[in-house]
């Protein structure tokens, strides 16, 4: 209560706080300076205000004359405004705006959500954790032709290969160092077989760093666990692409 | 052996011009004072040049500076004009012609970058598209492939054939034809740059053409090996992917290699190489241009032996133990039981130093000192090289006669008791190319063989050199292959390859040449002077030097032809040679002289790292079989 009132009385308090205008000098005319920010005063206040200010400017000290007045207004001391104040402090009107506001918000539909039991919408252009993706027939698409390895602006891809036996190109290694990576997506958009992709999933944390240093085992492992996902948010953007 | 062999026929044919046996055998022709041509004024987009007639409008646009694109045109091999995409506008002619064919004439005004040319190009590269398989992740050419870069710079983002959406592309079988070089026939657009160089230069006619038009297929009538010495090198004439080597197929980007220019040491050509290498491996070895040595070509054993400079290592010293069992110890363990052991030697005529044949100037250079310091004279190369006379203390003695270049000057070659062709192919083919085109004679003393080119046979019977013997104490090694040379020794020094060292080696014309550092040693392994010296130090030996800029400014004390890198210097003291050879007479005697490498088979492991490397394996069992194939040539 006692803080209430020395607030008040330091409302009372005319106080001028000025500052150095930097229009001042480019100004033509010393006249008009600069108007200060608008605030939402109310035109009363603002009144009294200006009545201060031009109070001031009468006596004021040429030698200051490049600075403006910013502080806070200086309050009415008429009857209305006195009464209105006090009341104010005495019926708590304020705490009682504020309660009224938080109800408010309680009745109406919250803004968060219960994260690991509901999850906010993706985007089907996610870009989330790696996954390499297989054909139908369970062959794996990668072909090794290192152009996610070559246009990784982290360098953290890393690939390895040599002939199957069949014959056919494929990876020996396919590393992605999950700490380097930044998430650009541009694998993705390097890939000519959609074999790597980065997936919606964002739920990979782990207790140590060497879990995040992924293999091509586990980059398959992903694509196996996440192709329907990964599938459908590819149909969803084919248009775009 | 390929460079001793060499060496040794040339020294003979040294001796035998002069002693005055042979004397048509000269190296240059006396020239007869020849009218320069007039030179021809050709436009050049406007831009004036003056070229020798007979130029083609492809070579006066290179004069000008100005490149067309081609993927049959190649300067080493003779003009096909068979893919169109050099097509160009000549004013006042009706259509654009192919640059690579038209002669030049005077006052052309040649056209690079009219419209007409441009929509020639691309239709061009829309005709070569059309079939052309769109498997670039997939090929190992991508990424230095003339048809990807030509078709971004001057092809059409899409095509109007539309047949193939419903047809397909053509496709046509792949091809086996080695162990080497893998085939795609789907991606071959017909240049037939690999069956002109079959033709010209390998002399091995195993590629041809079947069928026209779009049914146009190259490979070898019947499968077959391709039987060249020199069938790398199709695989870098190749514009598109159709022919890659298949050791390196699939393992690398050309974007991710680290690329060392340096000397290849398989044969004594010393052939300009680049080692492509990717985390401290070697992955393949292509050819440097240097038209004094090797032109662009490179032998299959420099190509492809590369994967045995990874396998069968000594990465470690290792010093026989109690049970004769050679097993891995410390550097420092290594060395003073070595200079132990020298130490026990009671003088340096009971020892000797024995050199094998990829060492370089500065081990040996510090090997020879480390010897003669003990005392010891006996240093010995595992090579057989002459040595009466004068031995190989006159360069006359061990080098080629002139130079390589030389050999397209002369009008006589002389090959005693030796085979080029698989002792030193890419030698053998400017052999081939200077008979091709400016009728080199040929004459061969020793066996008949089969050389690519006719040769006139003078028997193979003749005074054969006796072979310098070897070292008789030896009991330490350096070495970096553990072969059989190994198992002999009771100490052993890992010693760095060539691509893992700064070493000059000189060539069979006397040229010394610089190999750089692409790799780092194995294991413990050090370069050779580096273990000598060492050694020098435990054995209380001074050598006054410590670096390699030391030992490189001892041997220019020595040797200074040697560090004078890339130029050849004449072999001298010719006559004083002959004298001190006149007194060895009898070192000639009646045995038939046998090339060391007599076949395809022979060639491709003949040293330690060939016999260490897979490929080379392979090779000689593919060669095997060919020769019990019905399909002969």
């Amino acid at each position: 209560m006692l803080s209430s009132f020395t607030n008040l009385s330091r409302v009372g308090v005319p106080r001028l706080i000025i500052t150095r205008s930097i229009f001042f000098r480019d100004k033509k005319s010393d006249s008009l300076p600069p108007e200060p920010f608008k605030s939402s005063v109310p035109p009363h206040i603002e009144k009294q205000q200006q009545k201060a200010l031009d109070e001031y400017k009468a006596n004021e000290d040429p030698s200051l004359k490049c600075y403006v007045n910013i502080s806070d207004p200086i309050p009415s001391l008429d009857m209305y405004q006195t009464t209105k104040r006090g009341l104010q402090v005495l019926l708590w009107t304020d705490m009682l705006k504020g309660v009224m506001i938080a109800l408010g918000w309680l009745l109406r539909e919250p803004t968060t959500i219960n994260y690991p039991f509901e999850k906010g919408p993706l985007s089907p252009r996610f870009r989330g954790e790696h996954a390499l993706r297989r054909y139908t027939s369970g062959e794996e698409r990668c072909i090794a032709c290192k152009l996610c390895e070559v246009i990784c602006p982290a360098q953290a891809i890393t690939i390895e290969a040599e002939e199957r036996a069949d014959g056919s190109r494929r990876t020996t290694r396919y590393d992605i160092d999950m700490t380097k990576c930044i998430y650009c997506g541009f694998c993705q958009e390097a890939c000519p077989v959609d074999a790597i992709v980065e997936g919606p999933n964002f739920e990979y944390s782990t207790e140590t760093r060497e879990e995040l240093l992924y293999n091509k085992e586990k980059l398959l492992q992903n694509g196996d666990k996440w192709e329907a996902e990964i599938a459908a948010n590819i149909q969803a953007d084919y248009l775009y692409r | 052996m390929s460079g001793v062999q060499l060496k040794r026929l040339l020294v003979a044919l040294n001796r035998i011009k002069q002693h005055g046996y042979v004397s048509i055998c000269k190296q240059s022709t006396a020239v007869e004072p020849k009218k320069e041509p007039e030179k021809v004024e050709v436009f050049v987009d406007g831009k004036s040049v003056h070229v020798e007639p007979n130029t083609t409008v492809l070579q006066a646009c290179a004069v000008a500076g100005v490149e067309i694109p081609r993927y049959c045109y190649h300067e080493r091999l003779s003009i096909a004009g068979n893919c169109r995409m050099c097509l160009v506008e000549i004013e006042k002619t009706p259509k654009p012609v192919a640059s690579c064919a038209m002669p030049v004439m005077k006052g052309m005004r040649i056209l690079t970058d009219s419209p007409l040319t441009k929509k020639a190009r691309e239709g061009v590269m829309e005709f070569l598209l059309v079939n052309h398989p769109l498997d670039c992740p997939i090929c190992d050419q991508g990424g230095e492939c003339d048809l990807q870069d030509q078709s971004m710079a001057f092809g059409s983002d899409r095509s109007r054939f539309t047949d193939n959406e419903f047809s397909g592309k053509r496709s046509v079988e792949d091809k086996n034809i080695g162990p080497l070089v893998k085939t795609s026939m789907n991606r071959c657009i017909q240049c037939t740059r690999c069956i002109r160089f079959g033709n010209e230069v390998a002399g091995v006619s195993d590629l041809g053409s079947t069928g026209r038009g779009s049914d146009m297929v190259i490979g070898t009538y019947v499968e077959r090996l391709f039987m060249s010495e020199l069938s790398g090198n199709v695989i870098d004439l190749c514009p598109v992917g159709a022919l890659t080597s298949k050791p390196y197929a699939f393992t690398a980007r050309p974007w991710e290699l680290r690329k060392t220019e340096s000397i290849d040491v398989m044969d004594a050509l010393g052939s300009n190489i680049v080692v492509n290498t990717r985390g401290g491996d070697v992955l393949r070895v292509i050819p440097r241009i240097n038209e004094e040595v090797n032109e662009e070509w490179i032998s299959d054993k420099t190509r492809f032996a590369y994967d045995g400079l990874k396998r069968q290592r000594l990465t470690a010293p290792m010093l026989k133990n109690r049970d004769g069992f050679l097993v891995p110890c410390d550097w420092e363990d290594a060395l003073s039981v070595v200079a132990e052991r020298i130490g026990q030697a009671e003088s340096g005529a009971k020892m000797a130093a024995l050199a094998g044949r990829f060492c370089d100037a500065e081990g040996l250079i510090t090997l020879k000192d480390f010897m003669n310091q003990l005392g010891c004279e006996t240093v010995c190369v595992e090579e057989p090289f002459p040595n009466a006379g004068a031995s190989i203390d006159l360069r006359s003695n061990y080098l080629f006669n002139g130079t390589i270049v030389g050999i397209e000057h002369a009008d006589l070659v002389l090959l005693i008791g030796t085979n080029p062709r698989y002792e030193a192919p890419v030698l053998n083919a400017r052999i081939r190319k200077a008979w091709t085109h400016n009728d080199l004679q040929v004459a061969v003393i020793g066996p008949k063989i089969d050389l690519t080119y006719s040769y006139e046979h003078l028997g193979d019977n003749t005074n054969v050199i006796n072979e310098l013997m070897s070292g008789k104490h030896a009991f330490s090694k350096v070495c970096h292959h553990g072969d059989r040379g190994a198992q002999l020794a009771d100490a052993i020094l890992p010693g760095a390859a060539y691509t893992e060292k700064r070493g000059i080696y000189a060539n069979t014309e006397g040229r010394a040449q610089q190999t750089y550092l692409a790799t780092t040693p194995p294991g413990k392994a050090r370069e050779d002077w580096k273990i000598v010296r060492a050694l020098a130090e435990v054995c209380g030996v001074s050598l006054n030097y410590n670096d390699l800029d030391g030992v490189r400014s001892r041997i220019e004390q020595i040797a200074p032809n040697l560090t004078r890198l890339n130029s050849v210097e004449e072999a001298n003291y010719f006559k004083q040679n002959i004298e001190l050879l006149k007194q060895h007479k009898t070192s000639f005697n009646n045995q038939p002289l046998v090339p060391p490498i007599n076949s395809l088979k022979e060639f491709y492991m003949t040293d330690s790292i060939s016999r260490a490397s897979m490929t080379m394996a392979k090779c000689v069992k593919a060669a095997e079989q060919q020769t019990k194939s019905p399909h002969q040539n």
